[in-house]
């Protein structure tokens, strides 16, 4: 395991919010907020903050919004930032995980933000790179790794972003009822959020039929339900609506897409039934008419296009966090 | 260490040990008006023409803003915009130390393009906040002129920087401490070194 060595808040990766302590979770959260009053109504949209760094992003999968939104966060801090993507590199020439690591490391990265189909991959790379150490390269070799969603098991960055937008729009998250609706059992984002949600004392019910729920759910800090009227009808504060994994799913998990919409989508009329303050949110990329209803995206109540937008900070606040300090042991 | 120039907030009065009260709570009154004076006598030149903001560097300059702008409110009836800049993200010694938590950045609305803009800081020690401030207001847009207010100078510069306007200059070893206590934030006001 990779212990934490003293830096500000103690960070050292960001794999999981899964142990991630309050108080982390909290600095990332104002450092977010901070990044965006930094760059609030400026002539220019460059900080010099990680001058100097370099930055790679090692997708193993597609993704739009997350490498864009890492790639603007270091951009903006003035890091040098370089895309790898499997398909396009030597990947595809049977090059291990490991050994891709290990060169992006010898190559001189800073921070390595992985994702990968495999749950526990970010993982590994970081025990990896902490054992080989690239002492030459300054910064006493260490390689920082940001977990960027690692098949079904978490995707830490999104659930920060998440927070993000509930404090935004709530101005709190503690003691908050969030609702996270649809397939709980192929979303990573839905065991970061649920994690991390619970750290930071909010009230987190998850709402799926029953094959959509992971084995183990019990052990999560949350409650579990299968009826989404009944759970509008105690009032969420927010509502988080999952994508329906078509492509993680090779079997029948519910009956028919009409069906699932009729039973767990958020309809007009269920978005109706929700308190006036009461914000929906969704990680994208959205289904519409399947798990969400288009007029109710497109409403003043969803915080989608918001959470694109927290999303840059809340990386920034990471990268910040991980780079900008004092070499760390 | 350049950056360490104020000591633990609370700490006040001059009775603990080795501590020597620099300003009392009514000193510091006095040499905010005195400042807030000559404020008003350096960028007023022309009768008047420029636009004054001032920003303050958080914490405690941020505060020391907001006092110099009632007190030249006070004085002229001129309302002063003023604001907050957070030079944290600017820094040249963060790889030196643990990240540190980000503070406040606001700025008046109606920008500081072509404004003068009077920098106010508690305590002007190595220069390098006031470095780091003057990087940050250069991506924020282009005031007419800049100019720094500190309420005390201990000396010790490590770059080329001074200030316009000084409250009190106050010869220190490196090794003591500054504290400025403000009621904002401290509970009272005044200035102690140890």
């Amino acid at each position: 395991m990779t212990e934490s060595v003293s830096t500000g808040i103690g960070l050292r990766h960001l794999l999981s919010t899964e142990g991630l302590r309050r108080e982390q979770a909290e600095a990332l959260l104002d450092t977010a907020a901070g990044m965006e009053q930094a760059l609030t109504g400026r002539a220019v949209r460059k900080l010099p903050t990680l001058r100097g760094r370099t930055v790679v992003t090692l997708f193993y999968e597609n993704s739009t919004r997350t490498r864009v939104s890492f790639e603007v966060a270091g951009k903006w801090m003035s890091a040098d930032t370089i895309n790898v993507s499997a398909s396009a590199s030597s990947v595809s020439k049977g090059e291990s995980l490991r050994d891709t690591a290990a060169t992006l490391g010898a190559a001189g990265a800073d921070c390595l933000i992985v994702r990968h189909p495999a749950s526990g991959a970010p993982h590994r790379i970081a025990a990896w790179l902490d054992r080989v150490g690239h002492s030459h390269l300054g910064r006493d070799g260490h390689v920082a790794v940001v977990n960027a969603g690692d098949g079904t098991h978490e995707h830490p960055t999104q659930a920060l972003l998440d927070a993000a937008t509930i404090r935004a729009r709530l101005g709190r998250v503690e003691d908050a009822h969030v609702a996270i609706v649809g397939d709980i059992l192929h979303s990573r984002v839905a065991r970061s959020n649920a994690h991390l949600l619970a750290t930071l004392g909010a009230r987190v019910t998850l709402v799926a039929p029953p094959t959509l729920l992971p084995i183990g759910v019990g052990d999560w800090p949350v409650t579990v339900s299968h009826d989404l009227d009944a759970v509008i009808g105690q009032g969420p504060d927010a509502v988080m609506m999952l994508r329906v994994q078509a492509e993680r799913m090779h079997g029948g998990f519910f009956p028919s897409a009409r069906e699932y919409a009729i039973r767990f989508g958020l309809s007009q009329l269920r978005a109706d039934r929700l308190p006036d303050h009461a914000v929906v949110l969704h990680p994208g990329p959205a289904v519409r008419g399947m798990e969400i209803a288009s007029s109710v995206a497109d409403s003043s109540r969803a915080a989608i296009a918001e959470q694109v937008t927290a999303g840059v900070h809340v990386r920034m606040a990471v990268l910040y966090h991980l780079l900008a300090g004092e070499d760390v042991a | 260490m350049p950056s360490r120039r104020r000591g633990e907030p609370g700490s006040g009065g001059a009775s603990a040990e080795g501590e020597r009260e620099l300003l009392t709570a009514s000193d510091l009154a006095r040499t905010v008006a005195r400042v807030a004076h000559e404020i008003i006598e350096r960028t007023t030149p022309d009768g008047g023409s420029a636009r004054v903001v001032l920003l303050g560097l958080p914490t405690r300059g941020t505060y020391l803003a907001r006092r110099l702008a009632e007190r030249i409110t006070e004085i002229t009836g001129a309302v002063v915009p003023t604001g907050t800049l957070d030079p944290t993200l600017y820094r040249d010694d963060l790889r030196m130390r643990p990240t540190r938590a980000l503070a406040e950045t606001d700025l008046p609305a109606a920008g500081i393009d072509d404004a003068v803009v009077v920098l106010v800081d508690d305590v002007l020690f190595s220069g390098r906040t006031v470095a780091a401030a003057l990087d940050a207001l250069r991506d924020h847009g282009r005031p007419r002129a800049v100019q720094l207010a500190v309420l005390i100078d201990r000396g010790h510069r490590e770059l080329p920087i001074r200030a316009d306007y000084v409250g009190k200059n106050v010869p220190t070893n490196r090794s003591e401490d500054v504290a400025v206590r403000m009621t904002e934030v401290d509970g009272e006001d005044g200035v102690s070194l140890r």
